[in-house]
């Protein structure tokens, strides 16, 4: 009877014992898939491939990218979405634009001006969807529109920086040592990186020892995984899905900062499709549409993947723009499919796990009860 | 008289038949002739009506039609499908490549029309099946099409704006020779008469609502929910590419890029002031149908107020704000909790004594 319950046990045990989580093992996709794509590149179209500096410029181009999406990842584990990003990434250029130039600003001003706006919209939004219940995607995609409307009301038509100290301070670029290519004439020429990389790094450490050792970071998580359950554990599910809303309009403050640092221009066409892109690098990156499961360095490499892809696609002859958004769909269609089917295979685990066990627990209790 | 009046009361229609009254009223003091009609003779020499009043109507058209279908996607999958400005531009394109392969007649232009509505409807079923089938939410699951539809559209027009030079596309677009009001209106009324006959006659109606209402027991009491919100998306493809063939006819040829743009968000927003839930359930055409005329006359209102046609989004914004903050039920219950003070507290006190 014993040995029989301590089988039981046993076979349970090495059930529970999943070799890989589900996040790591989206996680791992991820990373492998990217590898895998940048090491095939390298060997079939060579060139540009080979270049460091065109790696660094995956950075260099996107380093916005990795800062909204970072906030998106926020929303998305605390089990919300946020999709007017984009739309704050173009109302903050064109404002620090007209500010810097039109209203003789500086530029420390620009960035407190920048967080501004950013703060503003995450204080509104997260109000409005924790709480006042209602559906965040309604909510931030009026914040978008509203955005979007709001830079044409600042200015119709697209400018351009003249202010010296910004422009001086867009053109710097930091040298890393040790790594760059030879020119054609043969002399070296060192790798580069622009200052809004930096930004953009430092935010994605920020955000991964958030995530990972504050108990903000971890309520996060609970939220999304199971609002009931987070509610029950006394966590303040309706703050703590603000401070997300919040922490997403901060990080596209920032974002938007640092695309006036790589682009110099406000324009009410900028980063027209970037929400989608930053919602399409978490999900490659493993964060669950549902919430309560994700990771930061997999939206980093969700945003590589899909500009390495972009990459390729031009590598390939297919230069036509409309390639690249065709390929975006085509990626977020395989993931967000891959991501169903996990859920579906992880649920239905669970609940076999759990009848067995009640079952077990219950035949157990019944036959040691009936020799007594 | 008492009673009738409660119930109207509490129909779901009286907050947007207010809104509207409240647009009526707001343009009639900015300015009185705002809603007169003139009888006036366009460029093909037919007698036609104008005026602002008729081009609220005409220029809703789209607009109303896709919130119909919208109305029952929301209803049965709880979530909206923010592709319809894509999916409308491939159906478009499709409706113009047609065209421009044959002689433009009406027999080719029904089969123009019938092969936009095919291709809308399989792209529809894409994102049914992303949602029924592999139950993603409906925003993310057309966030797909959203990215990639318009690239599509400009795949299928090879890069270019074909035109279309046909005065029976115009007339299509504007007017029949002889009707002084414009095509698009009359679409509209066949359709709506379409749809509500068949709502009258079929369970289509009853089987949406219950699916979006409570999904485990529709499908304890026999109906099959995934096919449901596959045919709700399906039925929101015909919607599209009959709006996507009238914004095409309008102007003869199609753009991409521009065709129907924005219109998810109006969709949407129509919908949500027709006194929907956006959380699904209960529905009311005629309510989404209104909404959709509220948002157009709001808009030709910011129009006549010089406001420029890109600024118009952030006053749209504005708006669907408003109105889902006042439908939360958080702010209902709070605005319940300080009607019971204003009026019950009284009573008790006195009671009390």
């Amino acid at each position: 009877m014993t040995s029989n319950n301590g089988l039981v046990a046993e076979k349970r045990d090495k059930k529970r014992r999943e070799p890989i989580s589900n996040t790591n093992l989206l996680l791992t996709i991820t990373i492998c898939t990217f590898i895998c794509m940048y090491v095939l590149a390298m060997l079939i179209w060579g060139g540009g491939f080979l270049n460091p500096q065109q790696f660094l410029d995956i950075f260099n181009n996107n380093s916005f990218l990795i800062v909204i999406a970072c906030g998106v990842t926020l929303v998305m584990i605390a089990g919300g979405i946020d999709i007017s990003v984009g739309g704050i990434t173009a109302l903050v250029t064109m404002a620090c634009v007209v500010y810097l130039d039109d209203h003789g600003g500086s530029v420390i001003g620009s960035v407190g001006l920048a967080l501004g706006i950013g703060i503003a919209f995450g204080l509104v939004q997260g109000t409005l969807i924790s709480y006042l219940e209602i559906q965040p995607f309604i909510v931030t995609l009026a914040g978008m529109f509203f955005a979007k409307g709001m830079t044409t009301i600042v200015s119709a038509t697209p400018r351009t920086a003249a202010h010296e100290a910004f422009v001086a301070l867009k053109e710097s670029r930091i040298i890393i040592p040790g790594i760059g290519s030879y020119g054609k004439s043969g002399n070296f020429i060192p790798a580069k990186i622009e200052i809004g990389v930096v930004v953009a790094i430092l935010i994605v450490i920020a955000v991964f020892a958030m995530l990972r050792w504050t108990r903000f970071g971890r309520n996060l998580y609970a939220v999304g995984g199971n609002r009931q359950s987070a509610l029950m554990l006394g966590i303040n599910v309706k703050r703590t899905s603000f401070y997300a809303y919040l922490v997403s309009g901060l990080l596209s403050g920032i974002g938007g900062y640092v695309y006036l640092l790589h682009t110099g221009a406000g324009n009410a066409s900028n980063a027209t499709t970037a929400e989608m892109q930053a919602i399409a690098s978490a999900i490659i990156g493993g964060t669950l549409l549902t919430g309560g499961v994700g990771n930061i360095v997999g939206t980093l490499f969700g945003v590589l993947t899909l500009k390495t892809i972009s990459n390729i696609v031009v590598a390939s002859g297919l230069r036509e723009p409309y390639w690249q958004s065709i390929t975006t769909g085509l990626m977020l269609c395989f993931f967000i499919i891959i991501q169903s089917v996990i859920l579906e295979i992880r649920n239905r685990g669970g609940i076999k796990l759990k009848l067995s066990e009640q079952i077990k627990v219950k035949a157990g209790k019944v036959e040691s009860d009936l020799p007594s | 008289m008492v009673k009738g009046l409660k119930k109207l009361a509490r129909s779901q229609l009286v907050f947007p038949l207010f809104a509207l009254l409240l647009l009526v009223i707001f343009n009639l003091i900015r300015d009185p002739s705002f809603f007169s009609l003139s009888i006036t003779t366009n460029n093909d020499g037919n007698t036609v009506l104008s005026g602002n009043l008729i081009s609220i109507l005409n220029g809703a058209s789209e607009l109303a039609i896709i919130s119909i279908g919208m109305t029952l996607v929301t209803a049965s999958s709880r979530g909206q499908d923010i592709s319809v400005g894509a999916v409308a531009a491939i159906a478009g394109s499709v409706f113009v490549s047609v065209l421009r392969a044959n002689e433009v007649t009406v027999p080719i232009m029904l089969l123009a029309f019938l092969a936009s509505c095919v291709v809308a409807v399989i792209f529809s079923a894409f994102n049914g099946t992303l949602v029924a089938a592999f139950k993603i939410q409906p925003m993310i699951a057309t966030l797909i099409l959203f990215t990639a539809g318009r690239p599509i559209a400009y795949w299928i027009n090879g890069g270019a704006t074909p035109t279309v030079e046909s005065p029976l596309l115009g007339n299509i677009g504007s007017f029949i020779p002889g009707i002084p009001i414009p095509t698009p209106i009359i679409i509209v009324i066949i359709f709506v008469l379409l749809v509500s006959l068949v709502l009258r006659f079929t369970n289509l109606g009853l089987y949406t609502q219950s699916v979006g209402i409570n999904e485990r027991s529709a499908r304890l009491n026999g109906i099959n929910t995934a096919w449901m919100k596959l045919l709700s998306f399906m039925i929101l493809g015909v919607c599209v590419a009959i709006a996507g063939c009238i914004g095409v006819s309008r102007i003869g040829l199609i753009n991409h890029e521009t065709l129907l743009l924005d219109i998810e968000m109006d969709a949407i927003l129509a919908v949500a002031i027709g006194g929907n839930s956006l959380g699904g359930g209960k529905f009311s055409l005629s309510g989404s149908v209104i909404g959709a005329y509220i948002i157009q006359a709001l808009t030709i209102t910011l129009y006549a107020m010089k406001v420029s046609s890109t600024a118009v989004k952030a006053y749209k914004a504005i708006v669907i704000i408003a109105i889902v903050v006042i439908s939360s039920p958080v702010v209902k219950k709070y605005a319940l909790m300080l009607r019971d003070k204003l009026v019950k507290r009284p009573t008790k006190v006195t009671e009390n004594e």
